[in-house]
């Protein structure tokens, strides 16, 4: 039982497992963050070349100066998958889990490569937002080879060797990791091609849909809470319940809650929710920005929006998230009214879906006419999907459903051409209906990609205009393309995994025997010893002892009842029969088809050695007489060895020796009534 | 160990479906109807027989409810408001967001014929906010011991089989299905699963229908004539399910057609019903499914909500109405009205129930029938009967049977003689023990129960381990590939011989256990003792020249060509058994055999020396497991000459 690394929402960790003899991938992620190293904009080719011997003297000068939007590699961006991945044989891998939408971007990648046979299993709503995620990203490629041409192999020089020495320190540790061996992992985008064949190979799930692969294992799907359509896995093999726990959020305002009582009952539980991990650094990161921000940054209007509740209370999560949205709000519509736009380029469907909600009903109430416009090659399709899916929602959004209201507000505010919905920025349509200001959601969050990045360049210099952004790795980085920025920006982050003080609760609530810790959050919880904890750490193998001994097997009992029970000493003892059969994780022995065998029952193993004696009085019992001739190699047989010469009714011979008995006869009846009576003489089964 | 199934209604007749089906010491309800053709108390399943003093509580673990039909709903609210049931309720989605539309419906519509209230809409919110949603295919845990799923069942929209596991027992409850696709829904679709008992309906018991295509052409033409003709089209429906399939195929007509007539839906309530099926279109067939992103199969466009001012209007059109099967409302409302010209016509999709004024129209053509005492209404219009309905014919009913292969099956839903030529038919085609109860009869059935048992690792290797014996393989293999075809759940089958070389070991005050025969003899502490039989004897030769029997030195190539001899004749006239041929030996099995060259052969019976010219002796020994085969080879060997 082993596994790989994580990092993030965006991001989400990546295991693999060995149960039962079968490989599981959890998870197969990309490593979007690592965009950053990427120029959005085109760099004059002046610009481009005296970079090279610019920084080559930058470097010779072992100064490191600010980065600047020059030192951006500016080529069509390449993505980072998981790196130990690599190391794995993708045909090995027998069952691969999806717990959630951004943890399948990296899964084409994968189902290309040539003998892939592995299952997919992805809840149903995960299965089609992935899809619309990853058919964006490969969109958002055709636009810019459509803007910029196609690649030509000169601009993959930053992949070579000089070109990565040339990069700045930061760009570099993105670039390479921390060991220089994650140049490997980039990869150029898969096609469209890809995408679709990766959704062929999927099977979709329903949450709390028993999957049983091979007959052995019996994978079901519990809703996370973190997204419509997350999941945490359940595995049940015949010597192991293992529970997996993703990043979670108990009470959520429109996925489906967590359901944590699902997990109960498993011996196993391996926790890799890794959110307070970041959030807790970003607490910190963001507490030392919190007064220099002001200062150093005037141009940056830095809000800090923090959540950690302190409250073992279920409510407070979502009620905190609703004041943030709600501050968020406030926020835009207070640009707004100063006559700026805002720009929300946030990926987070349901915090999408929530913030649409409360912007216009914020708007609403006030005067102001202000468009909302949605910009997105998958936005139509994905907003007419949220709103028929009831069953993966939570359960005010199904009480909705039960009276009959749309389960998000957003088709009646499209009806009501309060929202528009474009595929493009270019589209048509956009530019007859734009206007300002308004409300523009976009993607992609790593303001290198898509919509966003026309939009950004478009009003960074306006100081009345908004951005708001997700707290990410590194929101200088981010931004560095478009400085100066005169554009206020408000960072924010979202909840997106259990919070710390209710980590405790949550794994007494589920009693596991044995439960996988990762060590990095092991200073951070103090976690009760009652039950076994192992901590595990990136790119290391752990083997867990098994929890079962042996296997259980279930007889059915009209079977049983047909058994030839024979008692020896202490214990008895039946031959089986039947067929076996292995079915959702469990050994079942079934009576077989060929009933009509089984009345000829007659034991096949045989121990001890024959009392001749017996035999014989046995033999005559049965009208066979016969005389025993002590064996003439007398030095072999100490006791039980000897021939027996049958006369009568046919000529046999019986041949008994220390390990075995022989036989000989022409006769097949006679043949078969000796063979009785050494069968009550002897031991048998 | 048994189930025991108490038919509380839909026992040898259609409506007010409800069984409660006690397996392992739980109890669950499956459906609670109502009876469409009654007004008195035969209207409601008689729940008294559940628990005479009431305590409804107890003596129920949880009802389950497979659609919103009123036939399967309608008692639910006079059971939990009225009798007092407070337990769980599980039903799908799309029942939960549509059964209070109907009940309610059906409430305003008694209200209006002015009978006494059986419940109130306080009754059905009430009602309804003790019901659990559940999607298909979920497993939901009950309680420790129960688990139930749902199934895809096609019918209305929701629709679900719903299965039901109790320890080692298990069935499944169908309510009504549909195994053949229609507009807007799917078939019914069920994992093969291991049960004891299947419950299913059996509406349809001897029917077998044609297709589909035809029989929508022969509506939409219909239809079509009427509206050509400045007629009115009736179609009574109950709100959901009907009138949308029928809506759908009527769109799609009028697109085609360019026709402007308008559609109406009589009262708001139909349109609402619209607005939830786009939510739940995922409920529909595929290809409506599909649609969702672009255009919603569920935006109609030529629809209208009808005004009662309407009625007498001129111009054609076409009129959904509720309640289906004119039983009252609003549909008889109209009826009064148009029937009487003999441009109108009332279309009648579906079952009616004996006792309503559907059934009197589709049986027979009256001119006249007697609403009441005093009413009578003049019919000269004409009447068009749909004969597309959502449940399974005889085959799909058949087809699932065999598909579950249940140990036992129960047939409710249906007409009396219809539902015997049935049960006959399951039992002498598919084998299947089969019932057929009556309202308030037990029916008990024995129930699977399992033994546990540790398995050694060995054992379950050996198990594992692929068997190279053909015999077995073939029957192996085709089970398998049958469950494969079907999509079953995987299950990997092994041939019952593996499964006897385990030896089952019972200790006092010890769990069971099972290890393998090698493993046992080591408990033991005990030696093997092989038994074996032997016999040498002579064959006959045909050329005796080829070889120099004379000497008793055969030399190895001899004795090569003859077991090669030896083996050609053996594949000839042998059936059974894979023949080895190891050069100088002959195996099939554990039958050995090899030319023996020794005079003083143990094996060999004083008795029988014979002529060595003419003959060369085979010596065979074999174990008790293979006896017959080696008698019959060891006869082939005396009958024949190499």
């Amino acid at each position: 039982t082993c596994l790989s690394k994580g990092g993030g929402f965006h991001f989400p960790p990546c295991h693999m497992l060995s149960v039962s003899g079968f490989r599981i991938l959890l998870d197969c992620p990309l490593d979007l963050s690592s965009l950053a190293i990427f120029s959005p904009v085109p760099i004059a080719l002046e610009a481009h070349e005296s970079l090279e011997t610019d920084s080559v003297v930058r470097k010779k000068q072992k100064i490191e100066k600010t980065l600047d939007a020059n030192d951006l590699v500016f080529a069509e961006p390449w993505y980072k998958t998981v790196k130990s991945l690599h190391l794995w044989d993708a045909s090995f891998i027998d069952v691969i889990l999806i717990s959630s939408p951004t943890g399948m971007l990296g899964l084409p990648f994968l189902t290309r490569t040539k003998d892939f046979s592995a299952k997919i299993y992805v809840t149903e709503a995960a299965a089609r937002i992935g899809q619309l995620m990853m058919e964006d990203l490969v969109s958002i490629h055709m636009e810019l080879r459509q803007f910029y041409g196609p690649e030509d192999s000169s601009s993959l020089q930053w992949m070579r060797w000089e070109g990565l020495e040339v990069l700045p320190s930061e760009l570099k540790k993105i670039a390479l990791g921390a060991d220089c061996e994650e140049l490997g992992a980039w990869m150029p985008l898969y096609s469209a091609v890809d995408v679709k064949d990766c959704m062929r190979k999927v099977q979709t799930l329903k949450y709390a849909e028993e999957a049983c692969y091979n007959g052995t294992l019996v994978i079901k799907a519990f809703s996370s809470g973190l997204e419509i359509g997350t999941c945490n896995w359940t595995i049940n093999g015949p010597k192991r319940n293992i529970a997996y726990i993703s990043s979670s959020i108990f009470v959520s305002t429109h996925a489906m809650d967590f359901n944590f009582l699902g997990l109960q009952g498993n011996d196993l539980i391996i926790f890799s929710d890794f959110s307070t991990l970041d959030t807790t650094e970003n607490m910190e990161n963001d507490n030392t920005y919190c007064d220099p921000a002001a200062s150093s940054n005037a141009s940056d209007d830095l809000y800090n929006l923090e959540e950690i509740a302190a409250s073992l209370l279920k409510d407070d999560e979502s009620m905190e998230e609703m004041e943030k949205l709600a501050f968020i709000c406030t926020c835009a519509f207070d640009s707004v009214r100063a006559g700026g736009s805002v720009l929300v380029p946030i990926d987070r469907l349901g915090i999408v879906l929530c913030l649409l909600e409360q912007m216009s009903l914020l708007l609403e109430s006030s005067s102001l006419k202000v468009p909302i416009y949605i910009i997105s090659s998958v936005a139509e399709e994905l907003l007419a999907f949220t709103n028929i899916i009831p069953e993966w929602l939570c359960k005010q959004r199904q009480e909705k459903l039960f009276s009959g209201e749309p389960l998000f507000a957003h088709v009646k505010l499209i009806k009501e051409r309060k929202i528009h919905v474009f595929p493009a920025v270019h589209s048509v349509e956009l530019l007859t209906n734009w206007q300002e200001p308004c409300v523009v959601f976009c993607p992609h969050w790593s303001l290198r990609l898509g919509p966003v990045v026309h939009l950004l360049r478009y009003w960074c210099s306006d100081p009345n205009s908004l951005l708001i952004l997700e707290s990410g790795d590194d929101a200088n980085l981010a931004l560095l393309p478009f400085k100066p920025m005169a554009m206020k920006v408000l960072q924010c982050s979202f909840l997106s995994g259990i919070s710390l003080q209710k980590v405790q609760p949550l794994l007494k609530a589920l009693q596991p025997k044995l439960l996988l810790f990762p060590k990095d959050l092991r200073c951070k919880i103090q976690i009760s010893e009652a039950n076994t904890i192992i901590h595990y750490s990136e790119n290391e193998t752990l083997c867990m002892p098994s929890s079962k001994e042996s296997t259980e097997i279930y007889i059915a009992t009209d079977l049983a009842s047909q058994f030839h029970w024979k008692t020896l000493k202490q214990e008895t003892v039946t031959r089986l029969d039947g067929e076996l059969f292995m079915d959702q994780g469990k050994h079942r022995l079934l009576s077989g088809f060929r009933q009509a065998d089984s009345k000829q029952h007659r034991p096949l193993l045989h121990w001890g050695s024959p009392d001749l004696k017996r035999l014989l009085t046995e033999l005559s019992k049965m009208g066979i007489t016969g005389t025993l001739k002590k064996n003439m190699d007398s030095a072999e047989s100490k006791n039980a060895a000897g021939i027996i010469d049958i006369d009568d009714p046919e000529k046999a011979l019986i041949d008994v020796r220390e390990t075995g008995t022989v036989i000989i006869t022409a006769d097949e009846n006679l043949a078969s009534h000796i063979f009785k009576a050494i069968d009550i003489v002897l031991d048998g089964i | 160990m048994a189930i025991d199934c108490l038919v509380l209604g839909a026992g040898q007749e259609v409506g007010k479906s409800c069984m409660v089906v006690s397996i392992n010491g739980k109890r669950i309800m499956f459906d609670c109807g109502m009876h469409m053709g009654y007004t008195d108390s035969r209207r409601y399943p008689d729940f008294s027989l559940i628990s005479k003093n009431g305590d409804f509580d107890n003596a129920l673990t949880c009802v389950i409810v497979t659609h919103f039909h009123l036939d399967h709903i309608g008692a639910l609210p006079y059971f939990t408001e009225v009798c007092g049931y407070k337990g769980p309720i599980y039903m799908t989605y799309p029942t939960k967001a549509l059964a209070p539309l109907m009940l309610e419906d059906y409430r305003k519509n008694m209200d209006r014929r002015g009978e006494d209230e059986q419940f109130t809409s306080d009754h059905i919110a009430e009602c309804m906010k003790k019901v659990i949603p559940v999607d298909l295919k979920q497993t939901v845990q009950v309680d420790k011991d129960l688990q139930i799923r749902a199934y895809y069942a096609g019918h209305v929209i929701g629709a679900a089989m719903f299965y039901a596991k109790v320890g080692d027992a298990a069935m499944v409850y169908t309510g009504d299905y549909n195994m053949t696709p229609d507009r807007h829904l799917g078939a019914a679709q069920i994992d093969r699963l291991q049960l004891d008992l299947l419950i299913t309906e059996s509406t349809y018991a001897t029917t077998i229908r044609d297709s589909r295509y035809g029989r929508e052409r022969e509506f939409l033409k219909a239809v079509h004539n009427c509206v050509a003709a400045g007629g009115k089209v009736l179609i009574p429906t109950f709100a959901l399910g009907r009138a949308q399939e029928l809506c759908i195929l009527l769109e799609d007509y009028w697109e085609r057609m360019n026709l402007k007539v308008p559609i109406y839906f009589s009262a708001g309530l139909t349109i609402q019903a619209n607005m939830y099926y786009k939510m739940l279109i995922n409920w529909t067939s595929q290809k409506i499914k599909e649609t969702y992103a672009t255009h919603n199969a569920f935006d109609f466009k030529n629809v209208r909500n009808f005004d009662r001012s309407l009625i007498n209007a001129p111009g054609p059109c076409v009129l959904f109405a509720t309640p289906g099967m004119i039983v009252g409302g609003f549909s008889l409302e109209v009826f009064m009205q148009w029937a009487p010209s003999e441009n109108n016509l009332v279309t009648l999709p579906g079952y009616c129930v004996a006792g309503t004024i559907g059934h009197k129209l589709m049986s027979g053509k009256p001119t006249k029938i007697d609403l009441d005492k005093d009413t009578q209404i003049n019919v000269r219009c004409q009447i068009h009967q749909l004969s597309f309905s959502p449940h399974t014919d005889a085959k799909g009913i058949m087809d699932l049977v065999k598909f579950l292969s249940p140990k036992h099956a129960i047939l409710v839903h249906g007409e009396k003689p219809k539902m015997a030529t049935l049960k006959e038919r399951i039992q002498s085609e598919l084998g299947i023990q089969c019932y057929c109860p009556a309202n308030n009869e037990t029916v008990t059935i024995p129930s699977t129960h399992y033994v546990k048992a540790d398995a050694s690792g060995t054992f379950i290797r050996s198990c594992l381990n692929p068997n190279f014996k053909f015999s077995t393989c073939s029957s192996t293999d085709k089970s398998y590939l049958d469950s494969n075809k079907s999509k079953a759940v995987s299950r990997l089958s092994v041939s019952d011989d593996r499964a006897t070389e385990g030896i089952l070991v019972v200790e006092k005050g010890k769990k069971a256990k099972v290890i393998h025969q090698d493993e046992f003899l080591h408990m033991l502490g005990e030696k093997k003792h092989e038994i074996q039989f032997a016999y040498c004897f002579p064959m006959h030769m045909a050329r005796t020249e080829d070889l120099s029997s004379t000497s008793h030195m055969l030399c190895s190539f001899d004795k090569c060509t003859l077991i090669s001899r030896l083996s050609m004749i053996l594949s000839d006239e042998l059936s059974e058994g894979n023949i080895l041929d190891l050069g100088e030996e002959l195996q099939v099995e554990s039958f050995h055999v090899s030319v023996c060259s020794s005079d003083n052969c143990p094996h060999r019976l004083s008795s029988s020396l014979q002529n060595g010219s003419e003959s060369v002796f085979f010596c065979c020994h074999w174990s008790v497991a293979d006896e017959k085969l080696a008698w019959k080879i060891i006869s082939i060997m005396k009958n024949s000459t190499l």
